[in-house]
């Protein structure tokens, strides 16, 4: 029992500790866009490297997230007696407010945090980031600041990718499993579609690529201990993401979706 | 006499309470070739990083110019370590460029040349350590005593006044060892640069060093001249320097 609380108590400061060193990373990062015209050959590289390639993995996973949808719905439909041709509206709106802008930036810190990580705490155990700081170049500006802005543009980006596919996996699935025609589904998601939810789903997007750039950065950073401790930090990295994101998303449904 | 460029002054840093330095006192003279020798893991690498603030004292200063470097602003370290230049003792070359990419970024990241310029000076560089040919090729595809080189030419790309080298020819067989030991008299003759120099290589040390100093359980052991280290009477001094398994210094 007493080890028990104390095992929690351990986590709990170093939960704290987590949260405090980003926000100082935070404040570094602040600091550094003064020099953001020194950055941008580097920032347009990360949204290729970055962004760009994560394309393909958004458009599959998104195609079987609008399948799932439509069906599930489709099934509780059944279940409460609902009538079918209201599948486009609630599919719809799933997909834009919730589904596309969660499930890609999840993928996107498994794939893009943690690759940010790995890099960056490769550079930590093996002195790169202590050689760019001997040459007087800040690791803040020079690695930090290309990364996060890349994130915070590119998860938007591809959350419209992933808002478009995502709808036509749905419609097929309603059309070939559902049996409803196109014209009904398409009526019902425009009929529900607002503009206003769609512009929230891409700025909780943003929000989600800051948390993923920054958490990827700051586990890179303060990693020790060899190409194990770049697993541990690779890990975490995606774990803290991903729990944040999800707390973050509950906070934006209770501040912008007004019940 | 002037003030020495660089003073270390009592300095002690301990990691998860195991006291690597405990109070390191080294001056050192504007010019003048240092050399710091010491058993594995006693503590020279942190010590050589402390001087550009890479690592902060627990307790004790190191005075650049006579400014403890510990109250730097942020730019005014910045311009602090561009007046120097590292060779790490992994050579730490960034992964993601090209050998003259990394030679150059110091340059072109200060902003104070053009990029033709940068150019020439890489090629320069390169030529000098006997790496024209790698130019292109990326650090993954060196051998180690080729990064040691290129992380070299790295270092002295900017001109520095200062120059830290953590073992530089450690890696290298005897001729291209001694072609750098070379490289590191003529930048002292030639240019004056002062410098330390971390090496576990006493031919290379008896070579490059005006003073050589002994860390032995984190404190100084001894300093002084090559001819006088070889005379030492000090039994730790002899064993390390004979390279004797029996004597005081317990491994
Ligand atoms: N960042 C760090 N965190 C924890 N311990 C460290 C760190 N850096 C160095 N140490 C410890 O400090 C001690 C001295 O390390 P250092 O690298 O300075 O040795 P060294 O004299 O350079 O040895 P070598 O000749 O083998 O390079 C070692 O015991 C090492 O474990
Ligand atoms: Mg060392």
């Amino acid at each position: 029992m007493a080890n028990g609380l104390l095992e929690l108590g351990r986590h709990g400061v170093s939960f704290v500790r987590t949260i405090g060193g980003i926000f100082i990373l935070l404040g570094r990062l602040i600091a550094s866009l003064k020099e953001l015209h020194r950055s941008l050959g580097l920032f347009v590289e990360q949204l290729y490297v970055l962004g760009v390639r994560s394309l393909p993995l958004i458009v599959i996973i998104s195609i079987f997230v609008g399948a799932v949808s439509a069906w599930q719905a489709a099934y509780q439909f059944k279940f409460i007696g609902a009538p079918l041709r209201f599948l486009g509206q609630a599919v719809g709106k799933a997909v834009v407010i919730e589904l596309a802008p969660v499930l890609s930036a999840i993928v996107f810190a498994g794939r893009v945090g943690a690759g940010i990580t790995a890099e960056m705490g490769t550079m930590k155990v093996t002195e790169q980031i202590d050689a760019l700081e001997s040459m007087g170049i800040s690791p803040v500006r020079y690695l930090v600041l290309p990364r996060v802005l890349a994130c915070l543009f590119m998860v938007p980006f591809l959350v419209i990718f992933a808002n478009f596919v995502a709808i036509v996996g749905a419609l097929v699935v309603s059309i070939i499993g559902v049996q409803i025609s196109s014209e009904t589904f398409l009526y019902g998601f425009r009929d529900s579609f607002q503009l206003s939810d769609f512009v929230n789903g891409l700025i909780k997007a943003a929000v989600f690529g800051f948390i993923i750039g920054l958490v990827g950065c700051y586990q890179g950073f303060n990693t020790y201990g060899g190409a194990q401790g770049v697993g541990r930090a690779t890990t975490a990295s995606v774990v803290i993401s991903t729990v944040l994101i999800l707390i973050f998303n509950f906070v934006f449904a209770v501040i912008l979706f007004r019940i | 006499m002037d003030t020495p460029l660089i003073q270390i002054e009592n300095l002690c840093k301990s990691f998860d309470g195991h006291e690597v330095l405990s109070g390191v006192s080294i001056d050192i003279p504007r010019g003048d070739s240092i050399v710091v020798i010491g058993q594995s893991g006693c503590g020279k690498s942190v010590l050589i990083k402390h001087l550009i603030r890479l690592l902060e004292p627990d307790s004790g200063r190191v005075l650049f110019d006579g400014e403890d470097i510990s109250r730097l602003k942020t730019g005014e370290l910045t311009r602090l370590r561009q007046r120097f230049g590292m060779l790490f003792q992994s050579a730490a070359l960034f992964d993601s460029l090209t050998v003259a990419e990394n030679v150059g970024l110091g340059l072109k990241e200060s902003r104070r040349h053009s990029a033709a310029e940068v150019e020439d000076i890489v090629s320069e560089k390169l030529d000098l350590v006997g790496l024209s040919d790698a130019a292109d090729k990326s650090p993954a595809e060196l051998s180690g005593g080729m990064r040691k080189r290129a992380g070299l030419a790295r270092a002295i790309a900017a001109s520095p006044d200062v120059l830290l080298y953590d073992e530089p020819t450690t890696g290298l067989d005897p001729v291209t060892g001694d072609m750098i030991n070379q490289l590191i008299v003529d930048l002292r003759e030639k240019l004056s640069v002062t410098s330390v120099a971390v090496t576990h290589d006493l031919t290379s040390a008896y070579r490059i060093a005006d003073r050589i100093v002994m860390l032995y359980n984190g404190r100084v052991q001894f300093a002084g001249t090559p001819d006088e280290i070889k005379s030492s009477t000090d039994p730790v001094v002899k064993q390390f320097i004979s390279g004797s398994a029996t004597g005081p210094i317990q491994v």
